[in-house]
């Protein structure tokens, strides 16, 4: 008992552990991908609650930056089949259970 | 008279004009005074040429220059009545300018200003129109930027999966870190830049270079190669008795020029390469030494050499290892140098604490791995001592096997004791079945037959030559016979008898066979191929080749191998897979001579019969060299044994 207990207490752990963002796919050059990272990140913490919100600050941001329609879908649970411009993609979890999918296709 | 006053009257009637014109009437058919007389006089007339701006004329005109003054002479209708006459007065002065836009010019100021009215005799308009490049109408469509599609599934468990292995892929990324990443840069390195590290680009050419080189080399000296490999001398058919020595190769090299070939030794291995070592036979002139290793590829350069302070005076190659290589310096030290090392120095050295010789190292020899299978060489030298140096974990240890004490001469010590003197050796050479068996010739001119396990004991003694022995070589197939070759001009072919009767043994002995070569002989060899061929190199730069088997008493070639007179020959060595031998002289150049097919016969085997193995052929080879010496050998007087 005390050993399952243990592994739980292990499990809970390494899953609160692994909150970092992780990139799970991406089509973008290095310096795009980074600040997109970093702008889902600051989004998601920003709005934990809200996911529409979180989306709609990624997606105005990324619009203003780089420019034409980009497309941001945040949850925990669905799946997708979009058409993106090569070069504009970025699939990525972060905090344990969110998966942020960010794209562009005017 | 003179104040008389006269009245005149002056009217302005003209005094020419007729006071009285009479004109006919048609009226009233009669001629009829008419009461005024025209008083006008005209001085001067001449026909204007100005038109009333509102004449049909001038409107004409006007129309013509292409001035629309309608609008403006309705408005100035008024004003110009009252202006008209100062205007025509003002016109006819500044007629010949044509100024008349600017007279109406300066009444209104606010207006358009009017065309010039140009002076039509004297004007002339200028006027330049650049090009206008064409317009074209261009049109394009770009390509929209690319597109494709991913799609994927959002679950938490992928989530979870994706965490745990991005976690244990950094796990493992933390522990090889260093290495991995040191690799990495390697291979990137090398995929992106094919270089080794810290080289310069030069080196990474350096086996294609080699390649090249010997490709150039080839084509220059093709003749000599198609000659080393196919060319047989014809005319040894007709010949029956005789052969020759085709020069192939000469290999020199400048740091060599001043130095004598002191020894030559083909590689066991590869049997294209061949070391030289090079040094001085001049006691007086002792200067630095060269170990040079050639290639029949590349008879331009050397593939490696070693330079040392010392003279070389030795070499040999090892069996097994053919990059280890002994060499012995005149010096006395030994050394051992290895190809593969880069360095220019030799691996080892043997230095006066550590068994130096004290007079020159004349023959160094390789033996067998011994028991611990460390490498060993022998190395006899002319202060009498026959050295055992082995390689042990990277050290040279040295042991004396045999002093060459010469017991019937003593020396008068400083105290009038009786120093025994020790003999000089030359040269030696291993049985090569009996391993422990040996010969050793010295300067006194005698061969020692000696063994491993006497120290100071020879088995057996021979005065053979009346001056110092230079070579002395067993019978590559024969056990028993060898030959020695010295400088008084002799070489002499014993036979190793059994049973020795010590008395009978030291003077009596005589040689199967001798020649004279009428010059100091300084080297003689067997043939690998044949027991009964041998060859002997002389200080008068000719080359000897016999074959006992067909002369026993001449030579079956005697050339002249050397390019210069007074080149001596100091060495030959025959190659053990080609028929050819390299000759070594005194000016530190080494040629490459093919023995005509006279001189490399061998036993024809029937047709027909099974291919021979080399066993049966050693002893056919033996059975062959017996015949002959059964022609020779003396009656039984002593005791000898076949």
């Amino acid at each position: 008992m005390a050993e399952v207990a243990e592994e739980k207490k292990a499990d809970a752990d390494s899953k609160r552990v692994h909150t970092y963002p992780l990139i799970r796919h991406s089509d973008m050059i290095d310096e795009m991908k980074n600040e997109a990272m970093e702008l889902c990140v600051t989004a998601c913490e920003k709005f934990a609650a809200n996911n529409e919100s979180a989306a709609k600050m990624i997606k105005e941001t990324m619009d203003k930056k780089f420019g034409a329609s980009w497309h941001a879908v945040i949850g925990e649970g669905y799946g997708f089949e979009i058409t993106h411009e090569v070069k504009n993609l970025l699939y990525m979890f972060f905090g344990g259970n969110m998966a942020i999918i960010l794209w562009k296709c005017s | 008279e003179l104040k008389v006053e006269y009245t005149r009257i002056l009217t302005a009637n003209n005094p020419h004009a007729p006071q009285n014109i009479v004109r006919y009437s048609f009226k009233e058919r009669q001629y009829k005074q008419i009461p005024s007389v025209d008083q006008l006089a005209i001085h001067f007339m001449i026909d204007g040429n100005l038109l009333h701006k509102e004449s049909e004329e001038a409107k004409k005109q006007f129309a013509r220059m292409g001035i629309t003054e309608i609008q403006e002479e309705e408005k100035r209708e008024p004003s110009e009545r009252g202006d008209e006459a100062d205007e025509g007065a003002q016109e006819a002065d500044t007629k010949e300018e044509g100024e008349e836009g600017e007279t109406k010019g300066t009444t209104r100021k606010g207006r358009k200003k009017e065309k010039k009215l140009t002076n039509q005799f004297n004007f002339s308009e200028r006027a330049a129109q650049t090009y206008n490049n064409p317009f074209r109408d261009r049109g394009t469509v770009t390509e929209p930027p690319p597109r494709a599609t991913f799609a994927a599934n959002v679950t938490q468990w992928e989530i979870y999966d994706a965490y745990q292995e991005d976690f244990e892929k950094q796990e493992k990324s933390k522990e090889k870190k260093v290495t991995s990443s040191r690799k990495d840069e390697g291979k990137a390195r090398k995929k992106f830049v094919a270089t080794e590290p810290g080289s310069d680009d030069i080196s990474r050419m350096e086996a294609s270079v080699k390649i090249v080189e010997r490709m150039v080399n080839q084509n220059t000296y093709d003749d000599i190669a198609q000659d080393f490999k196919y060319w047989e001398d014809i005319s040894d058919d007709f010949r029956d008795q005789e052969g020759t020595l085709l020069p192939l190769w000469k290999f020199t090299f400048e740091k060599a020029k001043k130095l004598a070939v002191t020894s030559l030794c083909w590689n066991p291995k590869y049997t294209d390469l061949f070391a030289v070592s090079c040094g001085s036979y001049d006691f007086m002139k002792q200067g630095s030494g060269l170990i040079i290793l050639w290639t029949l590829k590349n008879p331009s350069y050397p593939e490696c050499y070693f330079e040392t302070d010392s003279g070389v005076m030795c070499l040999d190659i090892h069996h097994q290892h053919p990059h280890w290589i002994c060499a012995g310096y005149y010096d006395g030290s030994v050394a051992l140098f290895s190809v593969l090392d880069k360095r220019d120095e030799p691996v080892h050295r043997s230095t006066p604490k550590n068994g130096k010789h004290t007079d020159p190292v004349w023959q160094v020899r390789w033996q067998k791995d011994d028991a611990d299978n460390n490498k060993n060489f022998y190395s006899i030298s002319s202060d009498g001592r026959i050295c055992l140096w082995t390689i042990l974990k990277n050290e040279l240890i040295f042991q004396d096997v045999i002093r060459l004490s010469l017991p019937d001469m003593t020396a008068e010590g400083p105290d009038g004791i009786k120093v025994p003197t020790t003999g000089c050796g030359t040269t030696f050479d291993f049985h090569q079945h009996k391993d422990y068996l040996f010969l050793v010739g010295t300067e006194e001119g005698k061969v020692h037959i000696c063994s491993k396990a006497y120290t100071s004991h020879f088995i057996d003694t021979i005065d053979a030559h009346t001056m110092a022995v230079y070579k002395v070589c067993w019978n590559k197939f024969h056990p028993k016979i060898f030959i020695t070759c010295s400088a008084d001009w002799t070489v002499k072919i014993w036979e190793m008898t059994d049973k020795m009767d010590k008395h009978v043994a030291g003077s009596n002995r005589k040689p199967l066979f001798s020649f004279d070569l009428n010059n100091s002989v300084g080297d003689v060899a067997w043939a690998p191929y044949s027991s009964t061929v041998f060859a002997a190199v002389t200080s008068d730069g000719k080359a000897f080749v016999y074959d006992l088997n067909v002369n026993k008493y001449e030579p079956l070639c005697e050339q002249m191998v050397a390019q210069k007179k007074k080149t001596k020959l100091t060495h030959v060595e025959f190659n053990p897979s080609s028929p050819t031998v390299i000759v070594g002289d005194d000016r530190g150049s080494v040629v490459d001579l093919k023995l005509s097919p006279n001189l490399r016969k061998m036993k024809a085997e029937k047709k027909g019969a099974p291919p021979v193995d080399e066993a049966t052929k050693i002893q056919r080879e033996i059975e062959k060299l017996d015949r002959i010496l059964l022609m020779v050998r003396e009656q039984p007087t002593e005791i000898t044994t076949n």
